[in-house]
């Protein structure tokens, strides 16, 4: 068990507090708060030991390039990659996906192949394909859900064919919070020889990920969702793909011979990694791993699990509010809902009078919005640090709109 | 809060000009990627720059219904000229409330999508 007001502590900005309200932060699957030691350790990088990497001959520039490796050597052993060469950092879960979808895309795919997404992807796992698919005159097959918000497995396995040669899915969706069974959905995209991209940006943080178990072939996710800064993705891939693969942005720290015309590559993961990277953000970024792993990903599971179930029975108790969410032993810490005639943006609104963040929009996921035949929704969502009396405060609001607009 | 005066909320409940016009001569539409949100404003014009009738089919926030009804309000019987040097400040005056930064979009919607039907 976990206990979200010590580890609130950890965090500076739980102090502060908004027209004498504290803060209650439900709007943790847009990106979370950052723990004291994270922050730190960008202080400390750049006031201690901060120096370009992998160039410099001097004490500073060796000691950072020590720190910047070992971020990534930290981030391969926490998804189970066999080699810290298969991680390579980009800006954001999104940079990563268009890495893949230029560089493994425009290499591999081809007139009439097809790429199978879900309903319930973020944009950044959809518009990359729209683009890829409309460059090389492949096609998008989309895999429907279900009436109780989990992805339609038979339905699926209708759309696979030798065709397939791509299978991109989240681990769990930002809106609904149902937790993609993808090692079972995985399986069956490798009978017909289909590459697959995990995107894991919203269930890294919150579910153990084995990349070797679950044999996907590319995983995606970002720092901020997971406590660490802002600029910082990571994306892993098998190495034998990796290397077929040309790089995606060519310049500095990514050659390996230059001449006036012509050049070679590095090795991996650098052949990726074109310019100065974001260094200190990818250092801090370490601590973050190592500030999850302190609480235990089992932990992070079960705490949010109770919280799900706490608000669900809550705010199912009013016949206005509808909700948009799995069983809960299927879904991650996210709920969706609406409240009959008002709109998102006014609820949202109302919560904030005191500070009860909560996201209202189509948490850019628009085809899942008409799939759900809704405009928008409102969505909580919970990390470590959110107590059952940040549901009791989300309650209370709820109560306040349903007075304000009188339903 | 100041936000939901009973104005706004009775405006949003029930949107005046709320109805579609027999005939127009402009009309245009605007939407709120983030949110969703869409709003279709009609208007019929006479030959001198005249608006005789108004249409709006708003579907959104309570903020942006109040201010797409007000606006109509506002608009019927003057002339386009006048409508074309309405500023974001007018109309804010006019839902006479405190718009938090947030939702200043919302407010706005109405007077955008009036200025793409008059450009």
């Amino acid at each position: 068990m976990l206990d979200p007001l010590k580890i609130k502590k950890d965090f500076p900005i739980f102090k502060r507090k908004i027209n004498g309200h504290p803060i209650v932060f439900l709007d943790n699957a847009a990106s979370t708060e950052k723990p004291k030691c994270v922050i730190d350790a960008i202080k400390d990088c750049y006031e201690n030991y901060y120096a370009n990497i992998h160039r410099g001959i001097y004490s500073l520039s060796e000691e950072s390039t020590d720190a910047y490796e070992s971020a990534r050597k930290k981030t391969a052993e926490f998804i189970n990659a066999k080699s810290e060469s298969e991680i390579i950092f980009t800006r954001n879960a999104t940079e990563a996906i268009n890495l893949v979808a230029y560089s493994w895309g425009n290499t591999f795919i081809k007139k009439g192949d097809e790429i199978i997404l879900s309903v319930m992807e973020h944009h950044s796992n959809l518009v990359p394909w729209q683009e890829l698919a409309s460059r090389k005159g492949a096609k998008l097959k989309i895999i429907p859900i279900k009436k109780d918000f989990t992805l339609d497995f038979e339905a699926y396995k209708k759309l696979l064919s030798k065709k397939t040669k791509l299978l991109s899915l989240t681990a769990m969706s930002n809106v609904l919070g149902t937790i993609t069974p993808v090692k079972k959905f995985i399986k069956e995209a490798k009978k017909y020889g289909a590459k697959v991209l995990i995107d894991g940006a919203q269930s890294i943080p919150h579910l153990k990920t084995n990349v070797q178990y679950m044999n996907c072939d590319f995983l995606v996710f970002s720092s901020h969702k997971m406590l660490g800064p802002t600029g910082v993705g990571v994306l892993y891939g098998k190495k034998e793909i990796l290397e077929k693969m040309p790089p995606f942005l060519h310049g500095g720290d990514m050659i390996r011979e230059v001449t006036q015309f012509k050049s070679t590559y590095n090795d991996l993961p650098w052949k990726f990694e074109a310019g100065t990277p974001n260094i200190v953000d990818v250092i801090a970024f370490k601590k973050a791993i190592e500030y999850i792993e302190s609480i235990g990903l089992k932990n992070i599971e079960e705490h949010e699990r109770k919280l799900l179930t706490y608000a669900k029975e809550k705010f199912s108790k009013y016949k206005n509010v509808h909700l948009y969410s799995p069983k809960t032993k299927l879904s991650g810490g996210i709920l969706s809902f609406n409240i009959k005639d008002i709109h998102p943006h006014d609820v949202a609104t109302i919560f904030n009078t005191k500070n009860v963040c909560i996201r209202a929009s189509q948490h850019c996921a628009s085809p899942l919005m008409k799939a759900l035949n809704v405009g928008s929704t409102n969505r909580i969502s919970f990390y470590i640090y959110n107590t059952l009396s940040d549901i009791d405060e989300a309650e209370k609001a709820l109560k306040n709109v349903l007075k304000i607009f009188k339903v | 809060m100041d936000l939901y005066s009973e104005i706004i909320l009775d405006h949003y409940k029930h949107p005046h000009n709320n109805k579609p016009l027999k005939k127009h001569t402009h009309s245009a539409k605007e939407l709120n990627p983030l949110c969703g949100d869409s709003l279709t404003i009609s208007l019929e014009v006479d030959p001198k720059g005249k608006i005789k009738n108004v249409s709006i089919s708003p579907k959104g926030c309570a903020i942006s219904t109040a201010s797409a009804s007000i606006l109509s309000d506002y608009i019927l019987g003057k002339n386009i000229k006048h409508i074309a040097k309405l500023k974001n400040e007018d109309i804010i005056k006019m839902l006479n409330i405190e718009i938090t930064p947030g939702r200043f979009k919302c407010a706005v919607l109405p007077l955008s999508t009036i200025k793409k039907i008059l450009i």
